[in-house]
């Protein structure tokens, strides 16, 4: 249950994020200045809230599991939001998945299963 | 060098950032709720209790140092890169926290986790051959 939680959370909170990031558009100036100038954008966008309350809801599920399993063991398994994320980003953000980035998404998830069943 | 190469670096940039940083996170936070010890109760007064040592962990607060940095690096990068290219390309973190599982606290690795470790790498490296940005982008330089 906890597990679920963290997968859904995990991956619909990224989608959320990167939702409201393009809505601020690519950052080109990595100064301070221009970096706190994004970062006041960012904090008014409500996507951005709810990505963060998505991820702070993994991240709190993620540190109870830590207390009782192995981090080796843990990590790993979160990956499976990779799968949703990907149809996700293609659903909701409108991007391009073309085949070879399909067939790598599909190794990293048999990556993670294997690093998980091993 | 043109405006493609430019966005490119930066994207391998802030992954390697991101990579580096997010697997230091977890690692230091395993290791911050392991000197914690296992939560053996759900009482408010035992949460709390958890809470309060959690606060004074210093491991723990580097492993949040570490994510918050991970974190900067990744509403940066997705403000131009695919969501669909970040999330599997920073699976490498999930081959890399595995070895330094291993490394740090002592963990044991199985061939077959190896060989996952192996596929991980294998598509992170297919992901990276396709354009890291099919969106349409805006321009958001604050003018100084």
């Amino acid at each position: 249950m906890i597990f679920a939680i963290l997968v859904l959370s995990g991956a619909g909170g990224e989608i959320a994020i990167s939702y409201a990031m393009k809505q601020i558009g690519e950052v080109h100036c990595f100064t301070p200045r221009a970096l706190f100038a994004v970062f006041k954008r960012a904090v008014r966008l409500s996507w951005l809230w709810v990505g963060v309350a998505l991820i702070g809801t993994g991240f709190f599920s993620m540190l109870m599991l830590l207390s009782w399993e192995n981090v080796s063991f843990v990590v790993p398994s979160t990956a499976l939001s990779y799968a949703v994320g990907a149809l996700g980003a293609k659903f909701f953000l409108g991007e391009t998945v073309n085949n070879i980035r399909w067939i790598g998404v599909l190794l990293v998830c048999i990556g993670v299963a294997l690093v998980w069943l091993g | 060098m043109s405006a493609l190469k430019v966005s490119q670096m930066k994207t391998y940039v802030l992954l390697v950032v991101m990579i580096f940083f997010g697997s230091l996170g977890d690692v230091l936070l395993s290791k911050g709720m392991k000197q914690i010890g296992e939560i053996s109760g759900w009482s408010p007064s035992a949460l709390a209790g958890v809470g309060a040592k959690t606060i004074m962990n210093g491991t723990i607060w580097l492993g949040v140092i570490s994510l918050l940095t991970f974190f900067v690096s990744y509403l940066l990068v997705l403000s131009w890169a695919d969501y669909s290219f970040v999330s599997p390309a920073s699976s490498m973190s999930y081959a890399i926290v595995p070895v330094l599982g291993y490394l740090m606290l002592d963990e044991v690795l199985s061939p077959l986790r190896w060989m996952g470790v192996g596929l991980i790498f294998l598509g992170v490296l297919l992901v990276s051959r396709t354009p890291h940005s099919t969106t349409v982008k805006e321009e958001a330089c604050v003018p100084q």
